[in-house]
């Protein structure tokens, strides 16, 4: 895998074409993790990438790479870009921020956008993320109303801080309607293997989970609910940054959408007017950066107008997923009552809350 | 922690079924090097493979033909990479890898409309009584019938390597193609065939990935599964035997990995998403340190032929 990769990347550089005078299209470049036919994480970026040419016609130019390791590949690739004369290059996975940076440094002239990461060492990096746990306090609601084993199973990727909001903001939501509700929480450590998502997801409904959340990006766990479903289980899911609506309307009852072409138009438009910044972005609902895809029938009414409720208040700005008082796992208190989490907190958070068995690995 | 959520017999059952892709592949790689053919490219055919078969399964109706399908589109993936190198003598190493990008590619072009289909699953079988047997009914008897032809399939290999004529002539090309070929064999032929038969293992595997395992269509699925056979053939030293124990405790591992994780157990994560690797390396490591040391690998491994030479 990381070989073919390699020659990949090797094979791009040398086809790279030639340099670009200055009253050319802005070039837009796009780094992916997966494939774009994921129909999860990189098919929304993708979208918004579409969306771009859309909005803006003639006066851009998009390019982008597919399946990028995490690794000294990523920074090869991204390097190549802005030799290819891209000026603004967004990497679209946590695990580019070093080599993002480090190339960010050798091109002071090309803006470089970052995904959920956090470091921003140069003038020419901004960050960008969604607030992904709004709308997993929306599904974490569902699930604890849904589940009849009371075991709701979470397939994680990576223990970074997005992940560990997501398990966080969708466990306090289900104890919240269900305080019986226990979390299984199974760390993959890929984003994109639909054999081995599959495989948790199966661990999973063998024993005795029935609402499944997934932080991976294939539809390969749906299709094994689908599957349990098939052979007489009682099995939930919901769709992740991608509506996988193939799924409807058993077993995915619910999905969180990235929508990340507002936030793409905003940013190019701004390169193109000058009015570009740097910034750290973080738009959730409020935003239209996350949506929650169609409820299905499957969710009683009462459930549904519940979650509708959240969503507009979420929405509104009048309730905030993580709002004390919370207490982390070892009892201490984190947030007092009626204390709201700040973005700092968020973005290093490194804790189960109260509740979730089992350690973070690090 | 509690173990006891987990149950040995479902967890047998889908270690199984996480285990045959990589048999399969493996398996098929073994012939190829046995006839003394390196094809870094098994990725690219089990890709093909589970796209073609699940393309064949969705438009034909039959699961049975997706699997006849991928079979073919695996051995046609293998013979280009066979006339490449067979018979135009380019690098095996390089157009390995250009296969496997290859097949990546031309998958993902297949694959498009097929995105987010559902396929009707291979049913397991149903032996009837057998199968209702507690515990060894659902190990024994109730898996998918691929399964067993994954089993057969080793078997066959080993009988064929070792007992047959034509599995002698195979050794005898991979061991040395000039003695081969001094002796009035046919050694490109020979190694054309295995190398059809490795591909077709390798689309049957990558169709149950597809078909099975997922159960369906989504770009780059095989995830370096390939790239594993690939690794298995070396530390079972090519042996078929050991490619199913090396197989089985792959697929266990990463099966068992995750259930107990799911089960709470408090093993640190990292150790257990890295055991399906440490401990099929170690076995195999092991079980080839008995016999004869560093005269596992086929001597022509990788080396052109041609009959002027």
């Amino acid at each position: 895998m990381r070989l073919t990769n390699l020659l990949a990347g090797a094979l791009t550089l040398g086809l790279a074409g030639a340099a670009f005078a200055q009253d050319e299209p802005t070039k837009v470049g796009f780094v992916y993790v997966g494939p774009i036919g994921d129909g999860g994480w990189t098919f929304q970026h993708n979208e918004g990438r579409l969306a771009l040419e859309e909005e803006f016609g003639d006066r851009v130019e998009t390019i982008y790479q597919e399946s990028v390791p995490e690794g000294a590949d990523a920074e090869r690739v991204i390097t190549q870009m802005a030799l290819q004369g891209a000026d603004i290059i967004f990497t679209t996975s946590f695990g580019y921020m070093d080599a993002t940076n480090n190339v960010a440094e050798k091109f002071p002239n090309v803006m470089f956008e970052h995904a959920t990461g956090y470091k921003r060492d140069h003038p020419n990096v901004s960050t960008y993320d969604a607030r992904f746990y709004e709308g997993r306090a929306v599904i974490g609601t569902i699930a604890g109303h849904m589940t009849e084993t009371n075991k709701i199973g979470y397939i994680a990727s990576f223990p970074i801080p997005e992940v560990i909001q997501g398990i966080n903001s969708s466990y306090m939501h289900a104890a919240k309607v269900n305080p019986d509700v226990e979390m299984v929480v199974t760390w993959v450590y890929t984003w994109f293997d639909p054999a081995k998502e599959a495989d948790a997801a199966r661990a999973m409904i063998d024993q005795g989970v029935d609402v499944i959340l997934q932080h991976t990006d294939s539809t390969a766990p749906q299709a094994a609910a689908a599957e349990a479903n098939e052979n007489g289980g009682r099995v939930f899911t919901f769709g992740q940054a991608s509506d996988m609506a193939a799924f409807k309307p058993v077993p995915r009852i619910a999905s969180i959408i990235d929508d990340w072409s507002p936030y793409y138009i905003k940013r190019v438009g701004a390169l193109m007017d000058g009015t570009y910044e740097q910034t750290a972005s973080w738009g959730g609902m409020p935003e239209g950066e996350v949506v929650i895809g169609e409820i299905t029938d499957a969710v009683p009414a009462e459930v549904k107008a519940e979650a509708e409720a959240m969503i507009a208040a979420i929405t509104a700005g009048e309730y905030h997923p993580f709002t004390g008082p919370i207490m982390k796992q070892d009892g201490t208190v984190f947030l007092a009552e009626g204390e709201v989490a700040t973005d700092g907190q968020l973005a290093t958070m490194d804790f189960y809350v109260q509740g979730i068995e089992g350690e973070i690995p690090n | 922690m509690d173990l006891t959520s987990i149950s040995p017999t479902l967890l047998i059952a889908s270690l199984m079924v996480a285990a045959t892709p990589i048999l399969l592949a493996a398996l098929g790689e073994l012939v190829v090097e046995k006839a003394g053919v390196l094809n870094l490219g098994v990725e690219g055919m089990m890709i093909i493979g589970a796209a073609i078969g699940f393309i064949a399964a969705v438009e034909i109706g039959s699961v049975w033909l997706g699997f006849a399908a991928a079979a073919l589109g695996g051995a046609v993936m293998a013979l280009l990479f066979g006339v490449l190198t067979q018979l135009l003598l380019s690098n095996q190493v390089a157009t390995g890898l250009a296969l496997t990008l290859f097949g990546l590619g031309l998958a993902s072009l297949l694959g498009q409309g097929y995105v987010g289909i559902k396929v009707d699953a291979l049913p397991r079988l149903d032996m009837g009584p057998l199968s209702d047997l507690p515990f060894v009914g659902r190990v024994l008897f109730g898996h998918d019938p691929m399964v067993y032809v994954s089993l057969a399939l080793v078997a066959a290999t080993w009988a064929f390597l070792r007992f047959t004529r034509a599995g002698l002539i195979l050794r005898a090309v991979g061991e040395s193609h000039d003695a081969a070929h001094a002796l009035g064999y046919h050694v490109v032929r020979v190694r054309l065939l295995a190398i059809a038969f490795g591909g077709a293992c390798a689309g049957l595997g990558g169709a149950y990935l597809s078909l099975v395992r997922v159960p369906q269509w989504t770009e780059g699925m095989t995830a370096g599964a390939g790239w594993i056979a690939l690794a298995l053939v070396v530390f079972a030293s090519w042996k078929p035997a050991r490619v199913l124990v090396g197989a089985y405790l792959f697929g266990g591992i990463t099966v068992l990995q995750l259930n107990l994780q799911t089960a709470g157990a408090t093993i640190p994560v990292e150790l257990l998403s890295a055991a399906p690797y440490l401990v099929t390396i170690l076995v195999l490591v092991l079980i080839s340190r008995r016999g004869r040391r560093g005269g596992d690998a086929p001597a022509d491994l990788g080396r052109a032929f041609h009959a002027s030479s």
